[in-house]
């Protein structure tokens, strides 16, 4: 097959049918500074030559292992069922482009409609969207859906939430004249109060209360969500958060340098016209049989133009449809082991990292799941005397907060066996 | 009470002393088909004349509603929240949307029947 569709004698004779006679020919509006004259690229390589160069390329990375990796911060190395990359693999389902014509596509819809339902059932909320992009995205789309919502134009950030996603959430804001506000006390011009369960440094905040100074304002709740953490602590449908949003990675994909992960979004079901990008219903054809559909698409931009409350029209599919196998597969009774081993595991390296002189948790008047911060004599030489033994220490939160000097943020995960955990103390306490 | 006056956005209205009731034309729901949903504004709010208000979302469309008077929502027809179908049946008798409290004077590019029918009839 070939990759390069235009041969020399192609180029000539489309050249010819427009009656110029070479490619300078074409060009000749181009002021001549702005032409490169020549590209200097290599001749190109065989398949085999490019796999040994990439795997040359890809040696010079220092890549920590699963067991030994104790950072988290928003992204986290979980056990992955082998089921999640069978199904995601199927090649009715591995493209770059998803289809959404219900005549053609019913497997993709009704896929995505699963996600939606899992979605729903988690975060105990009415409805769920086919997905977004990441963490990040689905706050700051929640954001604007508050504030179209409520006709209001500050959004209140309230306690640690991820440093990056509060950055997308100003990025998204800025066009729309909609401020960010860091704090704790909404007012009659806040549009939304935005929490972290568990926040940035993996403690657990008082989310009913936060839900309620919002709803005192007259503001809706927005709470920021670990999927994992759902299996052990109150959805937020339950203390009446508004929107429910966050990151899918944990649920059957892999760290990946940060990306492609997934990013989720659930609503009560009154603020569903608010609802960004694409979400798929039930319907019945003409036969009355069941089928899955496209539904309330007069919400985006296509139809509402910029009324849209959101310009996103797509969703991250084959992420999406990973995490919903991993659901699926894991059951509630699965993902609640694997979220109380992973607590398990961090309360017991708490504990003994706080035992090492001069290192104390951070807040330990507060509780946490799977990530916990702790304040250390010299957060870089820990991390460096970690990395020499093949250890991924703690993130140092320092770098986004100046009242964390000190501070770095442990994880543990099903992935962390415990002889891993003694070879961190031992590295630690040496 | 005068007769039906009508705005270029479609928007029909009838007033009675400084009550002015608002709806949709039967033109424009012919035009937007099966209404669906409407997203209707809290009474209390005061709008402009020519303000959008809420939104007419049928199974082909999303539209803006705007107040064709400047004045204070009294009352909103609360029977279309789950019979919004009622546009479509009724556009000038229980397919009204809201009512307000007239601010001032009716604007003067208010158009009557016939001057409607010629501009619906220039639009086709």
């Amino acid at each position: 097959m070939p990759y390069l569709v235009h041969s020399p004698d192609e180029r000539a004779e489309m050249l010819g049918a427009i009656g110029v006679d070479s490619m300078d020919g074409l060009l000749v509006d181009i002021p001549k500074t702005l032409r490169i004259p020549r590209l200097e690229l290599p001749d190109g390589l065989s398949e085999f030559e490019t796999m040994a160069q990439v795997a040359s390329l890809a040696a010079k990375n220092t890549v920590f292992p699963d067991r030994l990796t104790f950072r988290g911060g928003g992204v986290y190395r979980r056990f992955i069922p082998a089921a999640v990359a069978a199904v995601t693999g199927k090649p009715e389902f591995y493209t770059a482009y998803t289809p959404y014509q219900p005549e053609a596509s019913q497997g993709t819809l009704q896929a995505i409609y699963e996600f939606q339902t899992l979605i729903a059932e988690l975060t105990a909320l009415d409805v769920a969207n086919a997905s977004l992009y990441d963490g990040a995205t689905a706050v700051a789309e929640a954001a604007m859906m508050a504030a179209v919502h409520t006709g209001r134009k500050e959004v209140l950030v309230s306690g640690y939430v991820h440093p990056e996603y509060v950055e997308v959430l100003r990025a998204f804001g800025d066009g729309r004249g909609i401020k960010v506000r860091k704090g704790n006390e909404p007012t009659s011009k806040t549009a939304a109060v935005v929490f972290q369960q568990p926040d940035f440094l993996g403690l657990v905040v008082d989310a009913p209360a936060a839900t309620k100074r919002a709803h005192e304002a007259g503001a809706l709740a927005i709470a920021c969500v670990d999927p994992i953490s759902l299996a052990l602590l109150a959805p937020p449908g339950e203390y009446g958060a508004d929107i429910a949003v966050g990151e899918g990675q944990q649920l059957g994909l892999t760290p990946s340098y940060g990306g492609p992960h997934v990013g989720f979004i659930a609503c009560r079901k009154e603020l569903v016209r608010r609802l960004p990008g694409r979400l798929i219903g039930t319907a019945h054809d003409a036969a009355g049989r069941r089928g899955f559909v496209l539904t309330l698409t007069a919400r985006e931009q296509h139809i509402r133009r910029e009324k849209a409350t959101s310009n996103i029209c797509t969703n991250h599919s084959l992420c999406a449809l990973a995490a919903s196998v991993y659901m699926t597969y894991m059951g509630a009774e699965g993902m609640r082991q694997v979220a109380e081993v992973s607590f398990k595991r961090a309360h017991a390296l708490a504990e003994r990292l706080a035992a090492i002189p001069g290192w104390e948790l951070a807040f330990p008047e507060r509780q946490f799941l799977n990530e916990f911060p702790i304040r250390v004599p010299k957060a870089a030489v820990v991390n460096r005397k970690l990395a020499r033994k093949g250890i991924l220490g703690g993130l140092d939160v320092h770098r986004w907060f100046r009242e964390l000097k000190g501070v770095l943020t442990f994880t543990c995960t099903e992935v962390n066996d415990p002889r891993a955990l003694d070879e961190l103390v031992e590295t630690v306490s040496a | 009470m005068a007769g039906r006056l009508y705005t270029k956005t479609h928007e029909w209205l009838t007033a009675d002393g400084k009550t002015v009731t608002v709806g949709i034309t039967d033109f424009a729901q012919a035009q937007l088909g099966d209404v669906v949903f409407l997203e209707l504004p809290n009474p209390g709010r005061r709008l402009e004349a020519g303000e959008s208000f809420g939104v007419v979302e049928s199974v082909k469309a999303a539209s803006d509603l705007y107040s064709p008077v400047p004045g204070r929502i009294s009352t909103v027809n609360d029977k279309l929240a789950g019979k919004p179908e009622l546009i479509n049946s009724d556009p000038y008798g229980d397919g009204w949307i809201l009512k307000l409290e007239l601010a001032g004077e009716l604007p003067k590019d208010l158009l009557d029947e016939a001057a409607y029918k010629r501009f619906t009839e220039s639009q086709a």
